[in-house]
């Protein structure tokens, strides 16, 4: 809604004259790549503290440990331009290759029951992601409930099922296809870097240049009027919240694959630097606005910082307070090169 | 009510020769919202080629047969014909698309896109690989607003676009569909004289190539003068269709009404005494192009009329006055105290209440109850350390609802419930709130039906009586007839002042800058 704003905080602001329009239109351009000089200055300053820093290993280094989460930004950020949200993401990062695991892993190793064939782990871990969503849709869309409360819930019961799944414990010894994305190398690069750069190449695509990504814009700007412009509100926002849900299901494959294991919490937490990450970007919390391609610098940039906090030496125990620390300055940033009030 | 008919007559006679079956046609269509019925057995049928006006009064139900008309809702009872076919299913919207276009009394413009993309929204210009062509777009859009002679960059986000301009935008989108039966609902209440009429021009255009309206205005004398035939719906139903020609305004208005009563006569208020105090001193007023030089005085108990067409700067001016914007040099003194410029709480507490101009984005905040947003400006009346007594809030809230005629099931209505002519009632009732000593009202009944605006301008005398100093800032000549003076601004200078007693044409040659007595 974007009527909601206050009356008098909106008055207060005069129109925009006719001789500073054209300042303006550049400076909405220019928040798309607002986070491209800190990046720059984050990249000099990691090579000053350690010359590892700029090297091919250490950037693909950074770029992989990035990738998995960076596809729970991607699809956050589809859902927050919609003006939703759905916290639900980590815990479906987790579940999704949890239940692939149990349901293919042998018996006799942890939790698992052994019941089909390794084969089938991928399938199984893209249709979890996909069932889930429905589930938020249904909520969300069907039912037309808070999208912040039933993903919350949702965070929580999916949490469960994967500790209730696994006893608690680690899944081990995954079928070989789960651990082909996150170890195999296409042309001496690790598989999941370039599933994260496809894939945000597409969602830029997406977003910027297609009728579908448009219409996600025009339902979380004002959904009268998305309507009333002939888009079928509804069916976007189901595709929107389940496609998220596989794209987060991906990741968490990934994730695993890298790892060779499920664990129980894996993904518990990761919702706080998702939404940092968007934020930082310039995606508003109230949709409507933001890119995929600053989305992808914020998620990048929080990643550089703790790889040159790690090559400086801070403790591990540190990294997440000056993390913590790092966003609400990297908020403030954007609010002053933004030029308005953070949403 | 002999006049109700279950199914309306088709007109017949009057306007250009239709025939065949109705573009378009409800019939007996039955609505409610929780406890408010908005239609009750209601219908309209809308002949190939007519011009239809839908009149009558704010909550009467015309915006919710809108809204059926074109697929957003579906009645509770009653049946659409679209041609004699049944309407397609509401999710199917590019059917209605393609039967009905709209401009609808609620803004449908996305703040947040540009203006380009709101004006082709969901039918971009794709390219081969089936991707937004992002340049074509733009070009197709600066056309279609040189057309309307709307002067702004299509790049920019819609949210810098004016009240005016953002109205064009909706007019010109939907005018560029090439769709044959077309809506407008209230297209003209937030546009001025010069502006209504290039609206004119192209309605008649369209009329000429056989294209059907629907059109909905609180101002009769555009029904008479574009319309051939006009229904009018009361208290959620259908009571009468008429050819215009037939149908004498004083007629029309007793059909809204549901009364035979005429528009009442001037009140007798005396303008007030020389010696009464000055409660607005303005001097010297500048603010780049957009005015120059302005200054005036307002005593207690006086009411000034700020007059001229759109860009003349009278609305800047009195949005001055209340710190919406502020000025780069000059003065405003609202009753002996200098407020921080452009700083409306600084202004509230000298002591001004105000109407904004555009009540959807300055005016109320829509998920809160009339109470809520009627007593906002007095919430220090309401109770003590910052508490709010909901009993106290409640009393006043149902006073002003009974005082100013809002049409609503109680005070904890959300505002967003409301018909708009009813919102802007609230508003009103809000900058009336706090018994201001100056009261500045920026076109203050846009969207309020003729009996509720003689109302209004009843109540704005009434407070003027009781010795607060009022600013009308509008060029609508009713909204300016209870004025003891008009200053008539042209291309941001105060350019003449007019004492009571002027005729209509001695204004209007003003507002366009022509003297008549030089
Ligand atoms: N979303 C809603 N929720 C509750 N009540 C509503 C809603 N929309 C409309 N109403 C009620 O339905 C009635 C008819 O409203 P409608 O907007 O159709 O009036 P209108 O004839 O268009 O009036 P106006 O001239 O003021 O625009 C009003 O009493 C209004 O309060
Ligand atoms: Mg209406």
């Amino acid at each position: 809604m974007p009527e909601t704003k206050t009356a008098l905080a909106a008055a207060a602001a005069p129109p925009a004259g006719q001789a500073r329009r054209g300042g303006r239109i550049r400076l909405a351009r220019l928040r798309d790549l607002a986070l491209i000089p800190a990046i720059v200055v984050i990249a000099i300053v990691g090579q000053i503290v350690n010359p590892i820093f700029l090297q091919g290993d250490n950037l693909i280094n950074i770029l992989q440990t990035m990738s998995e989460i960076s596809l729970l930004v991607l699809a956050q950020t589809v859902i927050l331009v919609t003006g939703k949200m759905d916290l639900s993401l980590e815990s479906t990062f987790g579940l999704a290759p949890g239940v692939a695991a149990w349901l293919t892993v042998a018996v006799g190793s942890g939790a698992g029951l052994g019941l089909l064939d390794g084969v089938w782990s991928v399938p199984i871990t893209l249709a979890v992601g996909a069932v889930i969503g429905a589930l938020n849709a249904l909520f969300i869309v069907r039912f037309g409930l808070n999208g912040f409360i039933v993903t919350l819930g949702m965070l929580i019961v999916l949490r469960g099922l994967l500790t209730g799944i696994s006893g608690g414990q680690t899944f081990f010894n995954l079928p070989e296809s789960m651990l082909y994305l996150g170890t195999a190398l296409w042309f001496g690069v690790p598989v999941s870097i370039w599933i994260s750069l496809i894939l945000f190449a597409g969602g830029i695509v997406l977003l910027g240049y297609t009728r579908f990504g448009r219409a996600l814009y025009a339902i979380g700007g004002n959904v009268d009027a998305a309507k009333a412009a002939g888009i079928r509100t509804d069916r976007v926002l189901w595709i929107a919240l389940v496609s998220a849900s596989v794209i987060a299901a991906l990741g968490g494959l990934m994730l695993s694959g890298r790892l060779a294991s499920v664990a129980a919490a894996q993904g518990d937490g990761a919702i706080f630097t998702v939404f940092a990450a968007a934020v930082i970007g310039g995606v508003s919390l109230n949709g409507g606005k933001g890119t995929m391609f600053g989305a992808f610098t914020g998620i990048l940039l929080l990643y550089m910082i703790q790889n040159v906090l790690t090559l400086a030496g801070v403790p591990a125990q540190w990294i997440q307070a000056l993390n913590g620390a790092i966003i609400l300055v990297a908020l403030v940033l954007s609010r002053l090169t933004g030029g308005k009030a953070q949403e | 009510m002999a006049a109700h008919g279950d199914a309306p007559a088709a007109a017949t006679g009057a306007g250009p020769a239709r025939s065949g079956r109705p573009v378009a046609e409800a019939a007996h269509i039955t609505k409610r919202y929780g406890e408010t019925v908005a239609l009750d057995d209601a219908g309209i049928t809308i002949m190939p080629g007519e011009t239809h006006a839908l009149v009558g009064r704010n909550g009467a139900g015309k915006s919710t047969l809108v809204s059926i008309l074109t697929g957003l809702q579906a009645p509770d009872r009653g049946e659409v014909r679209f041609g004699g076919e049944p309407a397609p299913r509401l999710a199917d919207r590019d059917a209605w698309r393609a039967r009905v276009a709209c401009v609808y009394q609620k803004s449908t413009i996305i703040p947040e896109l540009t203006v380009a993309e709101n004006l082709y929204l969901h039918r971009h210009d794709l390219n081969r690989a089936r991707l937004i062509n992002w340049g074509r777009l733009r070009r197709k859009a600066a056309e279609l607003l040189e057309t309307w002679s709307v002067d702004v960059d299509v790049r920019s986000p819609a949210a810098d676009l004016s009240v005016e301009q953002r109205q064009f935008v909706e007019i010109a989108r939907a005018l560029s569909f090439g769709a044959r039966f077309i809506i407008l609902d209230e297209p003209t209440a937030q546009l001025d004289g010069a502006a209504i009429n290039r609206l004119f021009d192209r309605i008649r255009s369209l009329q000429e190539q056989g294209v059907t309206f629907l059109f909905i205005s609180h101002h009769l004398q555009e029904i008479y003068e574009i319309c051939d035939t006009v229904t009018v719906f009361r208290d959620a139903r259908h009571i009468l269709t008429r050819p215009v020609a037939e149908l004498p305004r004083a007629d029309l208005v007793a059909a809204m009404a549901g009364e035979a009563t005429g528009l009442q006569e001037p009140s007798g208020r005396k303008p007030p005494a020389a010696e009464a105090p000055v409660v607005l001193d303005v001097r010297g007023l500048t603010s780049g192009d957009t005015y120059r030089d302005v200054a005036f005085q307002v005593r207690s108990g006086e009411i000034v009329g700020l007059a001229g067409a759109g860009g003349s700067g009278k609305t800047e001016v009195a949005e001055t006055v209340v710190g919406l914007r502020a000025a780069d040099a000059g003065t405003v003194e609202v009753a002996g105290r200098r407020p921080k410029p452009g700083s409306v709480p600084a202004a509230l507490a000298a002591g001004a209440g105000f109407v904004p101009r555009d009540r959807h984005h300055q005016g109320f905040v829509p998920m809160m109850s009339i109470a809520d947003n009627a007593t906002m400006t007095i919430q220090d009346r309401l109770g003590s350390a910052g508490f709010i007594s909901n009993r106290r809030r409640d009393e006043l809230a149902e006073e002003m609802i009974g005082n100013l005629a809002i049409k609503t099931p109680g005070p904890e209505l959300p505002v967003m419930g409301l018909s708009g002519g009813n919102q802007q009632k609230v508003v009103m009732a809000r900058a009336l709130a706090n018994d201001p000593k100056l009261l500045v009202l920026i076109t203050p009944t846009a969207g309020v039906d003729v009996k509720s605006k003689e109302f209004l301008l009843g109540k704005v005398e009434e407070v003027a009586e009781q010795g607060t100093g009022v600013v009308i800032a509008s060029d609508e000549l009713d909204d300016l007839r209870l004025c003891d003076r008009l200053l008539v601004m042209f291309q941001g200078r105060i350019v003449a002042e007019i004492p009571a007693g002027w005729h209509d044409h001695e204004v209007v040659a003003a507002m366009e800058g022509v003297n008549l007595n030089a």
